[in-house]
């Protein structure tokens, strides 16, 4: 394992002891930060439960969503727990804005930089673009996914929602579905299961599943039924449409019927499963709406989590401890 | 022009395989004399070089210069300068510009360039097919009278089997190599770097090693089937290797070169995003590096060649996957060749210097690479101890996207001369 190995590229850690000055993958982190997040999360879970969401931790803090990329859910979900903790926020979209007239990555955050920000969240389709912003601007920069590389947020609230339901992720066996090639989803599981003492495992048609992860401990298992039988937890990836166009499988059809999770092969299980899936989902392709609507899953759970997590994540990059409330009663 | 007289260094040509103290008289543009105490005209400069390795001036087989249509990333004049200072007295300058070098005019607007910029010289090397389109062939007879020196399609590999086979056995009837960049561009295609455990982890789509060696295993057959003279560019593969030594134990007319940072770097650069670090082909694997070192020790791989690919900053300050291709090099070849080959006791200094000078001249039939009596005068003197910092303002390319930016060099140019003109004098520092 690479934790806590300095390496090339590696966000310094600067200013801000507790997480580093950025969050743009959980390979950065050692697992005692993201328990920290995870912990951190906890009593943000409660806020989301009120009659008024809102808690002052970010106030008078700026924060810029700046999307390169569609998204519904993670830009929601970031707004959110922005909103949540009393920061200003603005989002910034790829098209209409200055970068659809040619202005490069570090001009345009440069130019939200010289008008005073605080934090940025990007989401980007190249791997690498929160890294390479990370390194030129002095804001808190927090990846909502780049390309393919990683989406931290989603990996940690994919652990908050593990840790939920079996009570540590040490020792659970964990199974991400689907084409993990293309996944940024993938990657960011990957590196917090690894540290935080998971059994990870990929599962897919060879096209879709890099064999050098094995180098990482990582196990390859072809058949979804062999992953079924061997896992605690299902991660279920999106399957986009674009990977049949370019040849990593033949069709939508074939990959339903030799790789889909269905409920017939969770029947055939040992054990009960729990499924996971970032969405947006694929409903018949690699996840049956039975199963996503069915009794293990923990889809819309994650969901809700994914605020939880965002705000631990902004919080602990703002510069607060670990325990949020007795910062919040000093600012009152 | 007056005699020069370098007085005293250590006299090193591997085309004749002397080495020794020496002093070397240089009248009217080419080697007059080399022995011990040549006596001292009244009007002959001299060049002391006490402590100093005097040997051919090194010759590069793959640069790109950028002119015509790029002259923001270097122009034929800072190229020439370039190399240089980088102990280079002639380079061979690839065919990618706007236009096209693939006619005439073309061919001759690089001859008079360099001309006029009175560095380095420079040899144009003329595109196998009009436009790079891979489609039909140019006029080879008449970019080798204008100067051509070899034909390329380089950074697009000649896809076409067809198209190969006729430009090996076209380019037979003028004794020019066909030099190609090996890529199956249907496997490498959208690749950011090699295809591996960084590529996985970063998330950037990989070029795997078999997207070279499958063209370079074409280029072999191809070279077997008509005779023609194949070379292979920038090899970067161990698989490469292996095939190439396999072609020259049955004789067929296969040369390769291998870049200085194929030699020394490997995939791991590329962690942090590092544009500076993408290039095609892409750095590989330590035991790739490993093969591409003892490829150049045994001859498989004939000659060191740059590479040397300028691209403006603002090229390079960018998404990983969004930057181009390449590295400046000429400055620093000799540097890393003593860094990482001479010091490291794989190849002695001598055997550097023909994979620097002597063997290139000979692969694409040029002067050069010699310090025989009645040879043109192209010598380097250099200072082989000597260790230097890489500092961008001090790099005469017009571009400065090098991932050795910072890093410790040994063996430091003092002299370059050209036909017997100094074209590079370093200047004193400290």
């Amino acid at each position: 394992m690479t934790e806590g190995r300095p390496r090339a590229g590696a966000p310094a850690s600067q200013n801000r002891p507790v997480l580093g000055k950025d969050l743009v993958g959980l390979e950065f982190l050692s697992a005692e930060q993201i328990r920290l997040v995870l912990d951190t999360a906890e009593p943000f879970k409660e806020v989301s439960e009120r009659a008024i969401k809102k808690v002052p931790a970010l106030r008078g803090k700026t924060i810029v969503n700046l999307f390169f990329e569609a998204s519904t859910r993670t830009r929601i979900s970031f707004e959110f727990a922005e909103k949540r903790l009393s920061a200003d926020t603005v989002n910034v979209a790829a098209s209409g804005s200055s970068v659809s007239k040619g202005e490069t990555l570090v001009d345009t955050a440069r130019n939200l930089e010289a008008m005073r920000i605080d934090m940025v969240v990007i989401r980007h389709p190249s791997s690498g673009a929160a890294q390479f912003l990370a390194s030129r601007i002095r804001s808190n920069v927090i990846n909502a996914g780049d390309g393919k590389h990683e989406h931290p947020t989603q990996g940690l609230l994919d652990l908050l929602t593990l840790r939920d339901k079996f009570g540590k992720i040490e020792g659970l066996k964990v199974a991400i579905c689907g084409d993990v090639l293309h996944s940024r989803v993938a990657r960011s599981n990957l590196w917090g299961l690894l540290k935080l003492g998971a059994e990870v495992a990929f599962c897919g048609p060879y096209t879709l599943i890099p064999r050098e992860f094995t180098q990482l401990g990582v196990q390859l298992i072809p058949h979804i039924e062999d992953a079924i039988a061997w896992a605690d937890a299902l991660n279920v990836l999106r399957l986009q449409l674009e990977r049949m166009e370019a040849g990593f499988i033949p069709s939508l059809r074939e990959y339903n019927r030799v790789f889909g999770v269905t409920r017939e092969r969770l029947e055939r299980a040992p054990k009960d499963l729990v499924i996971l899936h970032p969405g947006p989902m694929n409903r018949g392709v690699e996840i049956d709406s039975d199963v996503a609507d069915g009794p293990f899953s923990v889809i819309l759970p994650q969901v809700t989590n994914g605020v939880a997590v965002r705000m631990a994540v902004l919080y602990l990059l703002a510069g607060g401890g670990p325990d949020w409330r007795a910062q919040r009663s000093g600012d009152e | 022009m007056s005699d020069l007289l370098i007085r005293g260094g250590r006299v090193i040509d591997p085309s004749r395989n002397s080495d020794g103290s020496a002093d070397l008289l240089i009248r009217d543009g080419k080697i007059d004399a080399v022995g011990r105490n040549i006596p001292v005209a009244q009007d002959t400069t001299v060049i002391d070089a006490a402590g100093r390795v005097v040997a051919p001036g090194l010759i590069d087989l793959h640069v790109h210069l950028r002119e015509p249509g790029f002259e923001h990333a270097e122009t034929i004049a800072s190229g020439a300068a370039a190399a240089a200072a980088g102990g280079f007295t002639a380079v061979c300058a690839m065919p990618n510009t706007d236009p096209v070098t693939d006619s005439l005019a073309t061919v001759g607007f690089v001859v008079r360039q360099a001309i006029r910029a009175g560095q380095a010289r420079v040899y144009p090397i003329g595109a196998v097919s009009l436009g790079q389109k891979g489609e039909q062939l140019t006029e080879f007879g008449e970019l080798v009278q204008a100067g051509a020196v070899a034909v390329s399609d380089d950074g697009k590999p000649v896809r076409s089997s067809h198209l190969m086979r006729t430009a090996l056995e076209y380019a037979k009837s003028f004794g020019i190599p066909v030099a190609d960049h090996c890529e199956d561009l249907s496997l490498a295609q959208g690749g950011a770097m090699h295809e591996g455990l960084v590529s996985a982890r970063l998330g950037l789509k990989g070029i795997p090693a078999a997207a070279e060696e499958i063209m370079v295993a074409r280029n072999i057959i191809l070279a077997e089937l008509t005779g023609g003279h194949v070379h292979l560019c920038h090899m970067s593969t161990r698989g490469s290797v292996e095939l190439i030594r396999w072609a020259k134990s049955k004789g067929l007319r296969v040369t390769a070169e291998a870049t200085p940072h194929h030699f020394t770097l490997t995939h791991e650069r590329c962690e942090g995003y590092d544009t500076n670090a993408k290039m095609n082909p892409p750095l590989r694997e330590a035991a790739d590096r490993d093969a591409i070192r003892l490829g150049l020790k045994d001859g498989t791989i004939d000659c060191i060649a740059s590479d040397h690919a300028p691209h403006h900053y603002d090229a390079k300050e960018r998404e990983f996957d969004e930057a181009p291709n390449g590295i400046v090099g000429l400055e620093t070849a000799l540097g890393l060749g003593i860094r990482e080959l001479v010091t490291s006791g794989l190849l002695t200094l001598p055997e550097l210097l023909s994979r620097m000078s002597t063997v290139p001249a000979r692969v694409f039939h040029l002067p050069g690479g010699t310090l025989a009596v009645g040879a043109p005068a192209d010598v380097v003197v250099f200072d082989p101890g000597q260790q230097w910092q890489v500092r961008r303002e001090e790099l005469l390319s017009k571009s400065g996207n090098s991932p050795f930016l910072g890093e410790t060099m040994q063996g430091r140019v003092e002299s370059t001369v050209v036909g017997g003109r100094v074209v590079y004098q370093r200047r004193p520092t400290n």
